[in-house]
């Protein structure tokens, strides 16, 4: 995606290209005994969308606190659109939907839209809000009458109400059923096309396949993979291959290139790295094999995956 | 839906226009929300006025002297739990369900949220005036000149913000659970302590002495002042103390406030 608008960020990455609307340079954050984050590099560059990715305890709230700043880093430096989080006029072009907002029962929804709306100097209008984040019929209740599902559609609409250039969510679905879920991801494809930039993290990683084109992977405190979502993805060469098989798993497991074998009742599933060799040799040695499924390993495995060998790897590494 | 044009040049005319704003909704949806709570608005505006009624009218068979003391003393006891309450419990509660973190990651002005909430004790603060000025007027037939009354109203008025401050400082210390039993703990004992329910005249002469450590003492010794029942000329000194009250714990509220969120 070639950004096209006028440059207005002060801040320009080494690239020259896309202005970077938040930043993490060696941003490194302590509670106690405890290193929350340690060196951390994170870019968010206009008009992307960037899944930052990691267990419970691994760094995702603190560094968001870092960038919005509710916290300052006790190492490097946390910039938005070029300057601290701490001035007004940063935080004025940035929405947030935070876990929990605390909001009220008893405020009405009319009213936390417009009170959260005069914080800025350009507002959306009502009704786009109420339309990008189906609040209709909502304006006039309590916030405590709504349901949890209607109560994040209202945070939602209290984080994009101000225009941002840059949005905030962090787990913006947990907690929605599937539907509410596919709506709200709607409605941030919907920004995101008009030139909306979002930092999201999710516990949900279908949720960063199908928002994110980039990716920040956390695990304890230090980034262990960053880069565009395809080549995370591409991390793990691994392969699944799934069919009816008679052949005897524990023989199979043993094979060149095979990195697991197991049975499930009449199916077989093999995982690989080179899908198309093991997939032959199967059609070879059991002429009755049925049902052949090959999947490629998604942002879940990759993700496993890197979490994992965190040990082996230097940290900060970066795929991009 | 319109397709919205980033631009990022604000002028500061924009934002000066919209930083007032702000102030003013926040306070009048503060107002709102606070007025939608009788837990909080019943206690707080019939208490005084209820004790009052007992204690300076029913129980006081028509000792003019006392009607006017109390009419100093509950007006200090109403406003000194609308501050503690206001500021100790909803800040306590707020810091605990995250609402004081949402609202610094918003572009709020940084001095809304507590402007609104001081806006919401000295609303209270007045209404509780106004209510035991018509009672002691009417029904304890109390006679004060103008000037007195209004005096009697800013002394109220003002004096809600010492307990403000201390209230916030509690806020930041408890949590939501254990703030109201804190908040008690202070306001009934040190109520008893200052004088504002009987005289310390009537007590045992070492409650006397150790009342100049309870700030409400001093607001009392203030609003007796302005009705007549105190020979106190210390005056300027009582409001110095509130003023340092008020000050020394608005500091350290903010501190905490600072570091923990």
């Amino acid at each position: 995606m070639r950004d096209d608008r006028g440059h207005d960020g002060r801040c320009i990455d080494s690239n020259g290209q896309r202005p970077v609307l938040a930043l993490l340079r060696g941003a490194g954050k302590q509670f106690g005994a405890i290193k929350a984050l340690d060196a951390v590099d994170l870019a968010l560059h206009r008009g992307q969308v960037l899944a930052l990715l990691g267990a419970n305890g691994a760094g995702k709230t603190t560094a968001i606190a870092l960038l919005l700043g509710l916290q300052d880093t006790d190492a490097g430096e946390a910039l938005l659109f070029g300057q601290s989080p701490r001035e007004l006029s940063a935080r004025r072009r940035i929405g947030v939907m935070l876990q929990s907002a605390g909001i009220a029962d008893n405020s009405k929804v009319s009213e936390l839209l417009e009170l959260t709306r005069s914080y800025y100097p350009r507002p959306r209008s009502v009704a786009d809000c109420v339309a990008l984040a189906g609040l209709d019929g909502l304006l006039g209740r309590r916030y405590g009458q709504l349901s949890g599902g209607q109560q994040r559609r209202v945070q939602f609409a209290l984080a994009i109400c101000g225009d941002p250039q840059l949005l905030f969510l962090d787990e913006p679905t947990t907690g929605l059923d599937i539907e509410a879920r596919r709506g709200l991801w709607s409605a941030i494809t919907e920004l995101v096309a008009q030139g909306c930039a979002v930092l999201l993290t999710t516990h949900y990683l279908e949720e960063a396949e199908a928002l994110a084109d980039e990716v920040v992977v956390l695990n304890r405190g230090c980034v262990v993979a960053a880069g565009p979502m395809r080549e995370i993805q591409a991390h793990v060469a691994q392969r699944r291959i799934r069919c009816l098989s008679a052949l005897d798993a524990s023989r199979v497991a043993g094979w060149p290139q095979v990195r697991s074998a197991q049975r499930q009742d009449a199916r077989l599933e093999v995982l690989t790295d080179a899908a198309e060799d093991v997939v032959r040799r199967l059609l070879e040695e059991d002429a009755a094999l049925s049902e052949l499924e090959v999947q490629r390993a998604g942002l879940a495995e990759a993700f496993i995956e890197i979490t994992r060998d965190e040990g082996d790897e230097p940290a900060g590494r970066r795929a991009a | 839906m319109e397709t919205s044009v980033i631009t990022s040049t604000s002028t500061s005319h924009a934002d000066g226009h919209s930083v007032l704003r702000s102030y003013l909704l926040e306070a009048r949806y503060e107002c709102l929300r606070t007025l939608r709570t009788p837990s909080f608005v019943i206690p707080s505006l019939l208490f005084p006025a209820m004790f009052y009624v007992l204690f300076g009218i029913l129980l006081n068979r028509g000792n003019g002297d006392a009607a006017r003391y109390l009419l100093a003393t509950y007006g200090v006891f109403g406003v000194m739990g609308t501050g503690l309450f206001a500021f100790g419990v909803t800040v306590a509660m707020e810091r605990e369900r995250g609402f004081i973190t949402y609202k610094r990651a918003l572009p709020m002005p940084p001095g809304a949220y507590l402007f609104a909430k001081i806006t919401v004790a000295m609303l209270f603060a007045s209404i509780i005036s106004l209510l035991l000025a018509v009672l002691a007027s009417t029904l304890a037939h109390v006679s004060l000149s103008a000037m007195q009354w209004g005096l009697l109203m800013a002394v109220n008025v003002l004096g809600v913000l010492p307990f403000c401050a201390i209230g916030l400082f509690i806020g930041t210390l408890v949590g939501g659970q254990g703030a109201p039993a804190v908040v008690n703990m202070i306001y009934l004992p040190m109520s008893f302590l200052s004088g504002l329910w009987l005289p310390l005249t009537m007590l045992p002469t070492v409650f006397g002495n150790l009342a100049p450590a309870w700030p409400p003492y001093h607001l009392a010794q203030v609003a007796l002042a302005v009705v007549g029942m105190s020979k106190d000329s210390n005056i300027v000194l009582h409001v110095g103390i509130l003023v340092a009250i008020a000050a020394g714990f608005l500091l350290l509220a903010m501190r905490r406030l600072r570091r923990h969120g």
